[in-house]
């Protein structure tokens, strides 16, 4: 075989791996269901035409040139999607080095691993884009639609930024490597990819409350302080914004620019890559030293099994990831909360909703580490004690781990408004309870390392758990502003869960 | 090794099965019968898909069968399953055992879930995972150890709740020749100390130098059962390996179906 059918064949071979991955994503892993994912994903596209109207529609007839501040907007939102690629961009790069069961197969045959992982590397580039291109079709939909054809060229400018996203995961994964070894890096770099989107839009808001005691990121991009401290119109910054208005000057570098770097990427570190990926699976399984030698502790079976899940969240990367992001979306609230203890200030009811919806997602994640990502199934199934016990202890886990985590909100909020501490608990307690019922409803045992099954395992459960938590964020913030229209909201989400339990598989 | 023996009551057979039958797309356990007495170790041994794994996922209370029964030293598996598993320890051929926790924790938590008495649990774990030759890796977490060592850890940890019944389903399939011999040893110890073993294997040669007795399993029914004299006898093959006389009763079986 030639050099260059060999690519081809790996070409074929990696686009066929990604689509049936993708596939698996959205079917969940069941065959005949294509059809239907089919259809879903057009509703889907379709229904998500509103939202992009609302969010872009009033941007479409953007007169050129530009203003300093709807520069600055639109370029901090081609940073933001650029940020949210970076970030599923070193997702793919840990998961090739880690967890893709090929590489022992590729390393032992007699082709250039140059090549061939110089392939892997344009194929996590590829699906970056490709994803990028699917979530904003919408967007640039109602753009064209508003705007004219100018706006095709936003496509250009998804791609531009998914060339650059890719190539910088690259590089960031393998200097992680080089500085803090294989692995830290597995953790280091789930913490960066979960937290690199949101800390963009954090940042924004710990500004806008700094300076002006609000919740909105576009009062800084806004402001006269961002305009006056930007660079000239004329400069590079912009270009990404001028290329997405269709402007083929700003373009045509940028898409070149963005090629070259993937290339320079691929030509420097696809010989390293072989030797990362070698390094990793060689690591993956560290000899990490337990806590220190002591005697067996006393207590009841519940006892031993709440103490083995406390032990095993508390040394889960993914997890330590996930609670630092949603601890991170807090950090504003917080703020405001610190910033309304001087001015009094209505908006601090705005901090209920952010706190119970963290609460009901986190509590998902937490109920499927316990419930579903259950390591040990067969011990624990074979053990002296009825089920209902053992799902019992871990559900109690998942509802302290959360009551640890946002009883410090709680108590904050108590000195500034106790009818709010209260409101927001029992918001927090029903988020919660909700998000673990579903995750119960729809458990499928797996491993924990298979995380990312918990999306794939359940549309509906997916989608159930976000609804539920949004719900009981908006009936706990209109139980504060408006409590006649709570009971409402909060009616329409329990309708919500007893559908989602009614559609749940029936379990033994 | 100081462990406790619980064990004493004089029982007539440790497990009794009777007309045990599962079905999946196709019979895999056919109203299997089985006899398997108080301190005896017993192999089960079959050809791929014979049905020997589900018989004991059944036993072991991980599914539950279409019709038939389960006694484990007498205690209805099925209608007390909280009872039966008190005595029982299972063991798969692929060890699952916690990454993120080390042999030792995984040991407390073991003995946590069957409440033995840590003051008992505690010193007999160590030595348990002594024996296994794990001392090394008391304090690493599981997460960087080959499958020969978490089937160690998954070993000791079938065995620090000191079961009356521990069924291994091939426990020895990717151990190296020394720790498979580490492995037996521990077994033939645990049977001669009154425990009783049972135990599917592909090694012919491991079934018919540790069983007392072997049965033959093959399309979900027991085909052949008794020591290995008495397996040759049946067959009239007075001085063939466990290995003939397998295939004969295998073919024979295969022919008749």
């Amino acid at each position: 075989m030639t050099s260059a059918t060999a690519l081809t064949w790996f070409a074929r071979h990696e686009l066929r791996l990604a689509w049936r991955e993708w596939l698996a994503m959205m079917t969940g892993g069941r065959r005949g269901r294509k059809r239907g994912a089919v259809i879903g994903l057009i509703v889907i596209a379709a229904i998500m035409h509103l939202p992009a109207y609302a969010v872009v529609g009033r941007f479409a007839d953007l007169p050129a040139p530009l203003d300093k501040s709807t520069l600055i907007v639109i370029t901090a939102t081609i940073f933001l999607a650029w940020a949210l690629m970076l970030s599923q961009a070193i997702e793919s790069v840990t998961r090739v080095f880690y967890a893709r069961a090929d590489l022992d197969l590729i390393m032992s045959s007699p082709v250039r691993l140059a090549d061939v992982f110089s392939v892997r590397i344009a194929a996590i580039a590829l699906s970056v884009i490709a994803m990028a291109l699917l979530l904003s079709t919408p967007f640039v939909d109602v753009l064209v639609i508003g705007g004219g054809i100018r706006w095709f060229s936003a496509y250009g400018v998804v791609i531009a930024i998914g060339l650059t996203a890719a190539a910088a995961a690259i590089v960031v994964t393998i200097v992680l490597f080089r500085l803090i070894g294989p692995n830290r890096t597995r953790l280091v770099a789930q913490i960066l990819a979960a937290t690199i989107g949101a800390g963009f839009v954090i940042a924004l808001q710990i500004a806008a409350i700094m300076s002006y005691g609000t919740l909105s990121r576009f009062t800084v991009l806004t402001s006269d302080a961002a305009a006056a401290f930007a660079p000239d119109i004329e400069s590079i910054v912009w270009w990404p914004a001028r290329a997405a208005l269709g402007d083929s000057e700003a373009m045509l570098p940028l898409l070149a620019g963005g090629l070259i770097l993937l290339g320079a990427v691929m030509a420097m570190f696809s010989p390293r890559f072989a030797d990362t990926a070698i390094s990793a699976s060689a690591n993956a399984t560290p000899g990490r030293q337990g806590s220190r030698p002591r005697g067996f502790r006393a207590g009841s079976r519940q006892q031993a099994l709440r103490r083995k899940e406390f032990v095993l969240l508390r040394r889960d990367p993914w997890l330590i990831s996930r609670t630092l992001m949603q601890l991170l979306y807090l950090v504003p609230p917080a703020l405001l909360l610190w910033r309304s203890f001087a001015d009094s200030s209505l908006a601090i009811v705005l901090i209920t909703p952010v706190i119970v919806m963290a609460a009901g997602q986190l509590a998902g994640g937490l109920s499927w580490l316990t419930i579903s990502g259950e390591d040990a199934a067969d011990l624990v199934a074979t053990a002296p004690l009825p089920p209902s016990h053992v799902t019992r202890a871990k559900i109690e886990v998942v509802l302290i781990a959360i009551g640890v985590i946002f009883a410090p909100m709680i108590i904050a909020l108590l000195f500034a408004s106790p009818l709010q501490a209260a409101v927001t608990a029992v918001g927090i307690i029903i988020a919660s309870a909700s998000a673990t019922a579903i995750q119960l409803w729809f458990r499928v045992q797996a491993r924990r390392s298979q995380f990312r099954r918990r999306q794939t395992s359940s549309r509906l459960a997916t989608f159930a758990e976000a609804f539920s938590s949004i719900g009981w964020a908006a009936t706990a913030a209109l139980a504060l502003t408006l409590p006649i229209a709570a009971p409402i909201t909060g009616l329409m989400t329990a309708g919500l869960l007893a559908a989602t339990w009614k559609l749940s598989p029936r379990r033994e | 090794m100081d462990c406790p023996d619980i064990m004493k009551p004089e029982q007539p057979s440790a497990l009794q099965v009777r007309g045990l039958t599962k079905r999946f797309d196709r019979l895999a356990v056919d109203a299997l019968d089985l006899t398997v007495r108080s301190g005896e170790f017993y192999a089960l041994v079959g050809p791929n898909g014979a049905g020997k794994t589900t018989t004991l996922r059944m036993v072991a209370g991980l599914s539950r069968p279409d019709a038939g029964s389960v006694a484990v030293f007498g205690i209805d598996a099925l209608s007390d399953p909280v009872a039966a598993k008190q005595m029982m320890a299972w063991v798969s051929d692929e060890p699952m055992i916690y990454d993120k926790l080390t042999p030792v924790e995984y040991l407390e938590f073991v003995a946590g879930l069957w409440g033995v008495d840590p003051v008992v649990s505690g010193p007999c774990a160590h030595d348990l995972l002594i024996s296994l030759g794990l001392e090394p890796h008391l304090r690493e977490r599981c997460e960087g150890f080959s499958k020969g060592m978490r089937q160690k850890v998954a070993l000791a940890g079938a065995l620090v709740h000191d079961p009356r019944l521990i069924i291994l389903d091939e426990p020895l399939t990717g151990l190296d020749a020394v720790s498979a011999r580490h492995v037996k040893g521990l077994l033939v110890d645990r049977v001669r100390a009154g425990c009783t073993v049972i135990m599917t294997t592909h090694i012919l040669e491991v079934a018919e130098r540790m069983a007392d007795r072997i049965g033959v399993i093959a399309a979900g029914r027991l085909v052949a059962e008794g020591t290995l004299a008495e397996l040759r006898q049946q067959n009239g093959h007075n001085d063939t390996s466990l290995e003939d006389l397998f295939i004969a009763l295998v073919n024979v079986e295969a022919a008749a179906a």
